[in-house]
């Protein structure tokens, strides 16, 4: 194997040792970096840059040499409010909705989210019968699709759903739960913990694990209780897992749109329209196409995953740095 | 014999390249399906193939969605397919391959003169840009079991649209239906009634315009009819945005009483509604305007100036416009036919029950009831704006995120600015 592999060797040797005299041995540095900053500047660069160039530009047409420039106008139109917290006062009111939508669910989701995936890590880290089914069980619905996560519980609250079948079974009576704006919002926010609390649940089961089994047997012969346990040990020891999961969870949410929109398709009205939802139709559903608009709103979104992830950022180092 | 060998490969390689350039004429036919079309496309076009063998045209089914959303993008993109099966006539017309080199411009002119207007769009000229493979015209399906079981009659054929909701209410309350209407959540769909309440979509130049007396007459109706249950929530509150939803299953299951569609659903009530009980159409229902008018629309078949074989795409849409190959499509699909020729000499629909027959024909005698602003708005170029406009905000009101005269507001200001967007 290695007869065959030192005569390559030195054929490829040759060129970047040239390369290396001609070059110089730290420029070299760059030659192989060049694949990989081809990819970035093609697909993540570029597009970015594209993307501004639409929010600046108008018209319904897509190739860039028929878009006017408008500068500001597109941000002027989304940011054109009497008052920020009614969508009614705002010019572009889907827009502000949308976004009113997507910070209260958010909030609800990011914080049963985070509730539900720690008593569930607390509960599968302890010593239970079938902890290993359990562990796979609360996983699976991360391994599902979005579009299967939305059509099976479509399926089981729709009008003539499974949950009416059973509410009208034991005589409760069944409701319309999708054509209802809070509880088409509420059942929503639960999917979506539904679908993603595995994730976080594993995430936080790893940070359980971490913590050292010796801190424990100390708060055990010091006769602790398990609450001042939990509070004392468990929650400051995790706690650097906690933050990990709260933003991934934040940055996820605000991106939330593929289940949600197979799910209720936005409504009732615009009950459940996030702010995704709102770029996808302006820019690709709708007559006529408003590219520019949809750009503008897509940058004042990543502004917004950029603070998060800033802020990531700043917890991560913070952790490392004790 | 080495010499001979290499010549005789080599002018092998030459004339399977020749014959493979001649049998490059590639023509991709997006279309979509709301029966069996596509199926019928297919099987026709192979015959088409059989006779001119160097064209080859591959058909692509796709959902009604890709139509509405992909396309268009593609099309401004560069690219979208050579032709495809379109519901937004004079909307693309800036993508369309004008036919009239390329095809009888008499014969098309006389048996597809009412349409030809429709794909022109914005740019007007006597271009012929496509054919309109279906006509359709919206209208009301019944359930007649359900009348005959509330001991309710019919209103006749002149009722008005508060008429037919009595009807529908007492019927749904006489037999535990789960609904008494509901109408397609399209913004198609509405105008219609809303022509009959006196809507008149056009201002005095000819331009679009949404909001007037009449169309918030039919907003505030349709709007208090969500509000007191005589319309099912379900179609137009059950979804967000504009996306389109029907309420076809609905009356299929037998919930619904009336429900106000359109002569594409013939085929699917033929055969998903079968022996279970008996329905009819009844046309358009009339309005305090006095009219009673539905809309006019369709689909159409269109080559695109991008293709590379623009004799092949003509040749092909060509081929599916000659009287004997259009009759034997439509008497396949069940569509009313727009081919004046094909029209005139009648259509045995192939397969079709007594019910559907008489639903196609109850269907065809309602044209004539077509206001002139229906068939102006079918083939405006801003419409689909205009239909989207309608769904989003009626939608809010009927969830009551907005008032009928805020969202009648919002419709006006939404619409200024698609057009002052739009090219």
């Amino acid at each position: 194997m290695l007869s065959i592999l030192t005569p390559l060797m030195r054929l490829i040797e040759i060129p970047m040792l040239a390369l290396q005299r001609l070059l110089g041995i730290n420029r070299l540095a760059w030659v192989f970096l060049l694949p990989n900053l081809i990819l970035f500047a093609l697909f993540a660069f570029l597009p970015v840059i594209l993307n501004m160039v639409y929010a600046l530009t108008g018209s319904d047409n897509v190739l860039l040499a028929d878009r006017p420039f408008v500068g500001a106008h597109n941000f002027g139109t989304l940011l054109d409010c009497s008052n920020y917290l009614d969508p009614n006062s705002c010019r572009e009111d889907k827009f502000w909705r949308a976004v009113w939508n997507t910070t209260w669910f958010v909030t609800l989701q990011v914080g049963f989210m985070v509730g539900f995936s720690l008593l569930t890590a607390i509960i599968l880290n302890r010593d239970i019968r079938a902890r290993g089914f359990f562990r796979s069980v609360f996983f699976f619905p991360v391994l599902l699709s979005p579009v299967v996560v939305a059509l099976i519980w479509k399926w089981i609250l729709q009008r003539e759903g499974v949950m009416n079948a059973f509410l009208d079974w034991t005589g409760i009576g069944g409701y319309n739960w999708l054509v209802d704006a809070q509880w088409a919002f509420a059942w929503s926010v639960f999917i979506s913990v539904w679908a993603h609390m595995g994730f976080y649940t594993l995430i936080l089961l790893a940070g359980l694990q971490a913590i050292p089994r010796d801190v424990y047997e100390a708060a055990i012969m010091d006769r602790a209780s398990p609450w001042r346990t939990f509070r004392r040990i468990t929650l400051p020891l995790l706690s650097p897992t906690m933050l990990v999961v709260l933003v991934l969870a934040l940055i996820k949410g605000v991106q939330t749109f593929d289940e949600i929109y197979a799910f209720t398709g936005g409504g009732p009205g615009t009950a459940t329209t996030f702010i995704i939802q709102y770029i996808y139709e302006e820019g690709f559903a709708g007559a006529p196409r408003l590219f520019g608009l949809a750009a503008a709103a897509s940058l004042l979104v990543a502004l917004v995953l950029v603070v998060l992830t800033l802020v990531q950022l700043w917890v991560n180092r913070r952790n490392v740095n004790g | 014999m080495k010499k001979t060998v290499l010549m005789t490969t080599a002018m092998a390689a030459v004339l399977g390249v020749a014959a493979g350039a001649a049998a490059a004429q590639e023509v991709r036919f997006m279309c979509y399906s709301d029966g069996n079309e596509c199926e019928v496309y297919e099987d026709v076009l192979s015959r088409f193939e059989a006779a001119n063998p160097g064209i080859d045209v591959i058909v692509d089914v796709v959902p009604y969605q890709a139509i509405l959303e992909n396309l268009p993008v593609q099309l401004a993109a560069g690219t979208g397919p050579d032709i495809a099966k379109v519901t937004d006539l004079g909307g693309l017309n800036e993508y369309y391959l004008d036919l009239a080199p390329y095809v009888d411009r008499d014969y098309w002119e006389s048996n597809f003169g009412g349409t030809l207007g429709w794909y022109r769009g914005a740019a007007g000229g006597d271009g012929i840009y496509g054919m309109h493979s279906q006509l359709t015209i919206t209208g009301a399906f019944v359930n007649a079991t359900l009348f005959e079981q509330a001991g309710v009659e019919m209103p006749a054929n002149d009722a008005t649209w508060d008429e037919w909701a009595a009807a529908a209410r007492a019927v749904a309350e006489a037999t535990d239906a789960d609904f008494p209407m509901a109408i397609d959540r399209s913004g198609h769909r509405v105008a219609g009634p809303a022509i009959s309440y006196g809507a008149q979509l056009f201002d005095e130049d000819g331009n679009g315009r949404l909001v007037d007396d009449g169309f918030t007459a039919f907003a505030q109706q349709f709007v208090d009819w969500h509000n007191d249950g005589t319309i099912a929530r379900d179609v137009w509150a059950g979804q967000g945005g504009s996306t389109y939803r029907d309420a076809a299953q609905e009356f299929i299951n037998g919930d619904l009483v009336f429900y106000y569609s359109g002569s594409w659903q013939v085929g699917r009530m033929d055969e998903q509604v079968g022996d279970f009980f008996d329905w009819q159409v009844v046309g358009s229902p009339c309005g305090p305007a006095g009219a009673c008018s539905g809309m006019p629309g369709g689909a159409g078949i269109v080559g695109f100036s991008q293709t590379e074989h623009p004799e092949a795409v003509a040749a092909v849409i060509d081929y599916l416009a000659q009287a004997d190959v259009y009759a034997e499509v439509t008497a396949r699909t069940r569509n009313l036919p727009a081919h004046l020729g094909v029209a005139n000499a009648g259509v045995e629909f192939e397969g079709a029950s007594p019910a559907a027959a008489a639903a196609l024909s109850a269907f065809a005698s309602d044209l004539g009831d077509v206001s002139p602003i229906a068939f102006a708005y079918q083939g405006y170029a801003g419409n689909r704006a205009m239909y989207g406009i309608t769904v989003e905000r009626l939608s809010q009101a009927i969830v009551g995120e907005l008032t009928v005269a805020e969202a009648m507001e919002r419709a006006a200001a939404d619409l200024e600015a698609a057009m002052a967007e739009a090219n």
